[in-house]
């Protein structure tokens, strides 16, 4: 049964397809700034590899580049279904991408079903250009045929401006499973539309199939030919997107690659992890690459396993790390709150995804802040950093490694789905010695040193690691003293617990203010973390272009909290967190000042500086978008 | 404090170390607690092994008989219920060199850490765990344990335990990649001792399970046992335990068994009375995960740098004319 279509989308706003026509055939091409691009297909069909490396090749031409995956939560979702289609989504763009950016300006789809998942998410900009498999139009099933001319007829009376073609047929010619080479196809297409080099594309196919024969990569440059032939002879219109090439080199790598890169860069050397969603490819990455370091990824029996088994290798050594994404990091707890205790030096890695329980374990959400700064029974207190581009994902393993280790304290770092599966270039990074953890302490302790000497001051105190002689304690998780000794006395236990909070005024005594993006005062502040900086960034930057007094301020702390804050917040006169966790509709009948529930960082910074922040969040699953933004912000600029 | 390296080596070489150096504190256990016969053979393996205690690590989880580390003078770990293992786990793969010992109980092995009791096992990571086996929760006070046997009345089971008392032996012995197990009794120390040190010079994950009273919740339950040494069967081999006349003469049950015969072990073990007490099974030639995974490998940042620059010109765009740099060797 054909399911209802999205209403047509084109009435609620007139907007012509953003690609200039023309008329003739061998289209000149026409220049654009930016475009985004996205193509989906059937699990299976390639559809991501072609969007990887259709970004690889933008990249190698100096396009800025955003790529994000278009992930089906299951293995092999049923051919054809609304819900099962994976690809890839590329913004390109002539300037540095910073985000995933607004809706697709033009997408391949190898099924009309696929394609309907992409429309009815509203991931499409009404109008815009669909180049949809035509097989389906002459298939043998006529529930098929059926199901492809309506959404066809229905997407072209939507205003969509839809062009079939003809993969399959064209493909057959080159191979008799045409299933396994559309993708390269549609690769060819892709570099026909913006005009891009071929032969950096057949360089990028020689590396994208470089493990397999010298057929298969032949194979696949004709394909990519034929695609490419096909659309110059089809095609009415053509892109150019001016690019300029770096002169630095550009490393380019998802989110999770960069953890990964971060994890080898900082010098630590076990990783214990268990499988979950989206957090795994980090150990997927490191697994083939570590051990060429001397490191080592345990994939441990579950996820308190990994983390504790993380904790006993950090107690004896150098700081370990966990990695892990919403359940995991649920099962995590209680090992947390033993490292915060114990004082272990230990970095767990969050890719969160959305929550509660297993929620939507490939969709990206900011869910866990709150668990992150107060999570684990008891006063924990730990560290918080989130990343909030690719470049960060890199840098902020070899960060929060020496925050573990200095302060003998947990390092929570919150990456998300989206951050884990996309792609932007960054500059290359310039190894440095003082990256890596330094040989552990194995020197003889003075026969008066404590395995607790907290400097009454910072809360500090000196770890003795396993191998130290005069060092003999036993660590445990229950109250104790200096000495480490089991200690249920009221003094001891409030000492205790002062001194594992003053670590953490110790470390934001050491942090800068975080940089404003914008003017230091005006009429909005708009306050982020994680992976929205770049659209929030995009959305205050067109916003003042309009010459509205908006800044941003984007941190990277949530725990401790950088110095600054409260001051830059009384320079604006309203002052909003747009975050991607759950937060209360006001407008809702039966919210009020009382119960109204504000978004996480909201929350912690209402608590925290008694000022007047207001929240507007979303939880759909997607990276929250600039456009989406910017009209939360015209709205707020308006409210009285 | 500066030592010269021969001296150095002289220390490491002619330390010889008496009970006192392992002995911290005054146990807090019940007075006649089994945990404390169990503490008793450990100080003695240690000095006669002349362990160094800053060497060596005693790994508990929670419970009474996790409160071990305390009582040693060496390094020692009490973490989270049922996690020593993990945790024992992760400080022999970041340091093959420590000595690792777990103390661990019934409740905190058996129930709440029983997966990863079962992973250890196949892990084969070389350390020597006691599963101080009383059959009940002590500290909690007096709640019916997995081990507990069926009919056992306790604050939780008031008309008696439901289920049959799980076995942790025939459990150990149906995991592919044993290598050690044994069994020993609280009250018969001579045996628990050599049995201890037996499991602490096998290279692998040496399981010993040790019956041991508790005299505060159950007083009498192994009274029969503990009377009637008829009720023993002792498991001896030259390739195990060695008995002593003095023992023979007591322990008159017994029978020869070679601890490398697995089936064998697993028909003694499946025996809840008599009690064996003895090596039920040995493989010295099960790998250890760490060595599988080439552990405490020391690594300079010349090498790290060279493993990290290949990494990266994977992923490297280079500006145009610039030449990609070769693939440094690591």
């Amino acid at each position: 049964m054909q399911e209802a279509l999205v209403e047509a989308p084109v009435k609620s706003r007139p907007r012509p397809a953003a690609s200039p026509e023309a008329t003739a055939k061998k289209a000149t091409p026409a220049t654009l700034s930016e475009h985004i691009v996205e193509i989906v297909s059937d699990s299976g069909e390639g559809a991501q590899r072609c969007g990887q490396t259709f970004g690889a090749i933008a990249s190698q031409m100096g396009l800025g580049v955003w790529t994000v995956e278009i992930i089906p939560a299951e293995i092999r979702p049923p051919a054809r279904s609304v819900a099962g289609g994976s690809g890839n989504r590329i913004r390109l763009g002539s300037k540095r991408i910073t985000n995933g950016g607004n809706e697709t300006d033009l997408v391949i789809a190898f099924n009309e079903q696929v394609l309907l998942g992409r429309v009815r998410t509203g991931e499409l900009k009404p109008g815009c250009t669909i180049l949809l498999e035509s097989m389906w139009r002459e298939h043998k099933d006529p529930k098929i045929v059926e199901s492809y001319t309506e959404t066809y007829d229905q997407l072209a009376k939507a205003g969509y401006k839809v062009v079939e073609i003809p993969m399959e047929r064209q493909c057959k010619t080159i191979l008799a499973d045409s299933r396994r080479g559309k993708n390269m196809f549609a690769l060819g297409i892709l570099c026909s539309i913006y005009s891009f080099d071929l032969k950096l594309a057949r360089e990028q196919i020689a590396i994208t199939f470089g493990k397999k024969n010298a057929s298969v990569i032949e194979t696949n440059v004709r394909l990519l030919h034929a695609g490419y032939d096909w659309a110059e002879n089809n095609l009415e219109f053509k892109y150019c997107i001016p690019a300029t090439r770096s002169t630095e080199p550009q490393i380019v790598v998802n989110g999770n690659t960069a953890l990964a890169l971060g994890v080898l860069a900082s010098g630590m050397e076990i990783c214990a992890m268990y499988p979950i969603t989206p957090a795994t490819s980090v150990s997927h990455y490191l697994s083939s690459v570590f051990e060429k370091v001397g490191g080592i990824v345990h994939q441990a029996e579950d996820e308190i396993a990994a983390c504790t088994f993380a904790i006993g290798a950090s107690y004896a050594g150098k700081c370990a790390v966990t990695v892990t994404s919403g359940p995991g990091y649920s099962l995590k707890q209680e090992g947390i709150g033993l490292a915060v205790m114990g004082e272990i030096p230990l970095v767990v890695i969050n890719v969160q995804r959305g929550g509660p329980s297993t929620g939507q374990p490939t969709k990206v959400e900011q869910g866990d802040l709150l668990t992150s700064v107060f999570g684990s029974h008891g006063d924990a207190p730990k560290v918080v950093i989130a990343p909030a581009t690719i470049e960060d994902c890199f840098y902020s393993v070899i960060t929060a490694r020496k925050i573990a280790e200095a302060f003998n304290m947990v390092v929570v770092i919150l990456s998300d789905a989206s951050l884990g599966t996309s792609q932007q270039p960054f500059p290359r990074p310039q190894f440095r010695e003082d990256w890596l953890a330094p040989p552990i302490d194995q020197s003889e302790v003075p026969p008066s040193a404590k395995p607790y000497d907290w400097n009454p001051k910072t809360g500090l105190a000196r770890r003795f690691i396993p191998g130290q002689s005069g060092g003999m304690h036993t660590l445990t998780g229950l109250a104790h003293d200096k000495l480490s000794h089991v200690a249920y006395d009221p003094e001891s236990n409030e000492s205790g617990l002062r001194m594992r909070s003053l670590k953490l005024a110790a470390l934001q005594q050491t942090l800068k203010p975080a940089p404003v993006f914008g003017d230091p005062k005006g009429d909005l502040l708009v306050i982020g973390w994680g992976s929205t900086k770049g659209a929030i960034e995009e959305a205050v930057d067109n916003l003042r272009a309009e010459g509205h007094k908006v800044s941003s301020v984007h941190l990277t702390f949530l725990q401790p909290l950088a110095p600054g804050l409260k001051e830059l917040m009384q320079k604006f006169k309203k002052v909003i967190c747009i975050e991607g966790n759950w937060s209360d509709d006001p407008k809702q009948d039966i919210v009020n000042e009382d119960n109204r529930r504000f978004s996480a960082l909201a929350m912690m910074l209402r608590s925290r500086y008694l000022v007047d922040v207001d929240c507007w969040s979303e939880v759909r699953g997607q990276p929250i978008k600039p456009n989406t933004i910017q009209r939360v912000l015209l709205e707020k600029l308006k409210q009285k | 404090m500066t030592i010269h390296a021969t001296e150095c080596l002289l220390r490491m070489y002619d330390q010889h170390y008496e009970l006192e150096d392992y002995q911290s504190g005054v146990p807090r256990w019940c007075t006649g607690c089994g945990d404390n016969a169990i503490l008793a053979a450990v100080q003695r393996l240690c000095r006669d092994e002349d362990l160094r205690p800053e060497k060596t690590v005693f790994v508990s989880g929670i419970g009474c008989s996790s409160r071990f580390p305390h009582y040693m003078k060496t390094y020692g770990f009490h973490g989270i219920h049922g996690r020593a293992l993990p945790v024992a786990e992760g400080i022999k793969m970041s340091r093959p060199d420590l000595n690792v010992f777990v103390n661990t109980g019934d409740g905190d092995c058996c129930s709440i850490g029983a997966a990863h009791w079962i992973h250890a096992i196949r892990y084969n990571m070389n350390m020597t765990v006691m599963l101080h086996d009383n059959q009940i929760y002590g500290l909690t006070k007096m709640q019916a344990s997995p081990t507990s046997p069926r009919g056992l009345k306790s604050n939780t089971t008031p008309r008696g335990a439901y289920l049959e008392g799980l076995n942790p032996l025939t459990v150990t012995l149906g995991v592919q990649n044993v290598s050690f197990v044994a069994q020993a009794v609280d009250w018969i120390p001579e045996v628990l001792y050599d049995i201890i040190r037996a499991a602490y010079h096998h290279k692998g994950f040496s399981f010993v399970r040790i019956l041991q009273r508790c005299p505060e919740w159950l007083p009498k339950m192994l009274d029969p046992w503990v009377h009637d040494p008829l009720k023993i069967n002792l498991v001896h081999h030259e390739n195990g335990v060695k008995l002593s006349p003095g023992i023979s003469k007591v322990y008159r049950t017994q029978e020869k068994h070679d601890p490398s015969d697995i089936h064998s072990a697993r028909e003694i073990a499946s025996v809840l009375d008599p009690i064996p007490v003895g090596i039920l099974y040995h493989n010295p030639d099960v790998p250890c995960y760490e060595d599988l995974r080439d552990a405490g490998q020391q690594r300079s940042a010349r090498y790290i740098k060279a493993g990290f620059e290949a990494e990266l010109d994977k992923f490297t765009v280079w500006p145009e004319g610039a030449q990609p740099k070769t693939q440094p060797s690591a």
